[in-house]
């Protein structure tokens, strides 16, 4: 009986890192509104938008997630299957709010349109694979 | 050649003559001033030295074009930011002057900025004198966005009564702060703490922040207020499909107003300085972003007009030069 309290006791505090942990790494995901995980990106496939996407990518984005978005300095990957998976308003939402314990900081202040067109660029780059090439755009 | 501004000061000038040429070591006071004119000029070399030893540095700042009012941007994680600002006029009754700060701000964390000012001054029929230091920490308290976004500031200065930095207007800050002789003034130093409360919002892609300031000199006196609001919005809201220079996307413009508050003990607009002018900033990418402002006093107790300028590169990833590569 008190071997069995005592197992209980150790799986509930193994669990609980876990469970942080597991929580941390999807916690911006969890955070997305409903209203917001619906939203649709206005400028979703349009080529204008894609390369203005990509020249505010070079601007803001590149140098923490590399110019090819594949990640540097142990900061994440923009082609992973994750970023793939995320529905335009939950980027929308990311990009708005940060995730400020990971160090994304907060992109408030560069103007929606500009948000949604970072979004359509992000959704033309190809998923994580073999190493690519820099990212070009007409 | 312009005159000194008050006879008093000349009266002054004249009973410290013998001490004037002069210091206490017996070396000439000129060569004194040599050194501190080499001290602002050593600011000027610093500034240039962060610029050439970040080869990989590409600007994008998304800062609004403020230069007393505080927005919730703060700097992005690793990225360096180094400006230099400066403030110049010529107050009634009072020598013509160029203050130059240098400004440090270092993004700690996503939800912390550190900032290092360092500040000089020069007064025309007068001197160039380093004015003092001060810095700054500013901390976004809640993690998501919200229609209001309240960051707390808290500063240490230690400056000294001949600063004319003008980077805030608290208590009751005066023309009469441009007119003393620098000599006179610089020996009247304080040391004080300094809070903010910060308030931002991004309403339609306008941005609106409401700075309330509040101050307390730790060699005493009364706790000192101040505040500072600003709007502001950039030309465009989408970014063009190329990369271009004088895009409209590139500039935003905006308007802010600030000034004293008084004291504890009298709190109010009475014996106070209030200031109120439009601002510009013009990002050149891959390159500097430019400031401008002409910002103009609202009261007799106000100087005329004071004329902004920022230049600002920002380094990012400074905190990358110091870690290792890595493979990609």
């Amino acid at each position: 009986m008190r071997n069995s309290r005592t197992l209980w006791i150790a799986l509930i505090l193994l669990s609980i890192p876990t469970a942080a942990l597991v929580a941390a790494d999807n916690s911006w995901l969890s955070k997305v509104p409903s209203t917001d995980r619906q939203r649709v990106n206005p400028y979703a496939g349009q080529p204008e938008a894609i390369a203005a996407g990509n020249v505010l990518f070079e601007e803001n984005c590149a140098k923490c997630h590399g110019s090819d978005a594949e990640g540097r300095h142990r900061r994440p990957s923009l082609r992973s299957e994750r970023v793939a998976r995320a529905t335009d308003g939950e980027l929308a939402w990311l990009l708005r709010n940060g995730s400020l314990r990971k160090g994304m900081p907060t992109w408030s202040s560069l103007p929606e349109p500009e948000r949604w067109q970072l979004i359509a660029f992000l959704r033309s780059l190809p998923r994580d694979g073999p190493p690519a090439a820099t990212v070009s755009h007409p | 050649m312009a005159q000194s501004p008050h006879p008093i000061f000349e009266v002054q000038a004249t009973q410290k003559l013998g001490r004037r040429y002069r210091d206490r070591s017996g070396r000439p006071r000129c060569q004194r001033l040599v050194t501190q004119f080499s001290l602002c000029r050593g600011l000027a070399l610093l500034f240039l030295v962060l610029l050439c030893a970040a080869p990989h540095t590409t600007v994008r700042a998304q800062e609004p074009p403020y230069f007393v009012t505080y927005s919730e941007a703060l700097e992005e994680p690793g990225n360096l930011e180094v400006a230099q600002k400066g403030t110049t006029g010529s107050p009634k009754d009072a020598n013509a002057f160029y203050s130059a700060t240098l400004e440090l701000e270092y993004g700690a964390k996503a939800w912390w900025t550190t900032e290092l000012y360092l500040q000089g001054q020069a007064t025309a029929n007068d001197s160039t004198i380093f004015t003092g230091f001060r810095w700054e920490n500013r901390f976004r308290v809640l993690p998501t966005e919200h229609a209001i976004n309240p960051v707390l500031y808290i500063e240490y200065e230690d400056v000294n009564g001949a600063d004319k930095s003008v980077l805030e207007v608290t208590g009751h800050d005066s023309i009469a702060d441009f007119q003393g002789r620098n000599a006179a003034s610089r020996g009247d130093i304080s040391r004080t703490m300094e809070g903010k409360l910060i308030l931002s919002s991004n309403p339609k892609g306008w941005n609106v922040s409401e700075n309330w300031i509040m101050e307390k000199d730790m060699m005493g006196g009364a706790w000192e207020f101040g505040y500072a609001v600003g709007a502001s919005r950039p030309f465009a809201l989408a970014a063009a499909s190329r990369a271009c220079t004088f895009c409209r996307q590139n500039f935003s413009a905006g308007a802010e107003v600030y000034g004293g508050l008084a004291t504890v003990h009298d709190f109010g607009f009475h014996d106070t300085s209030q200031y109120a002018g439009p601002t510009a900033y013009f990002n050149i990418p891959h390159g500097p972003t430019l400031g401008f402002s002409p910002q103009f006093g609202l009261n007799d107790n106000s100087a005329g007009v004071l004329w902004r300028l920022k230049i600002s590169y920002e380094i990012q990833q400074f905190r990358d030069l110091f870690s290792k590569k890595e493979a990609q």
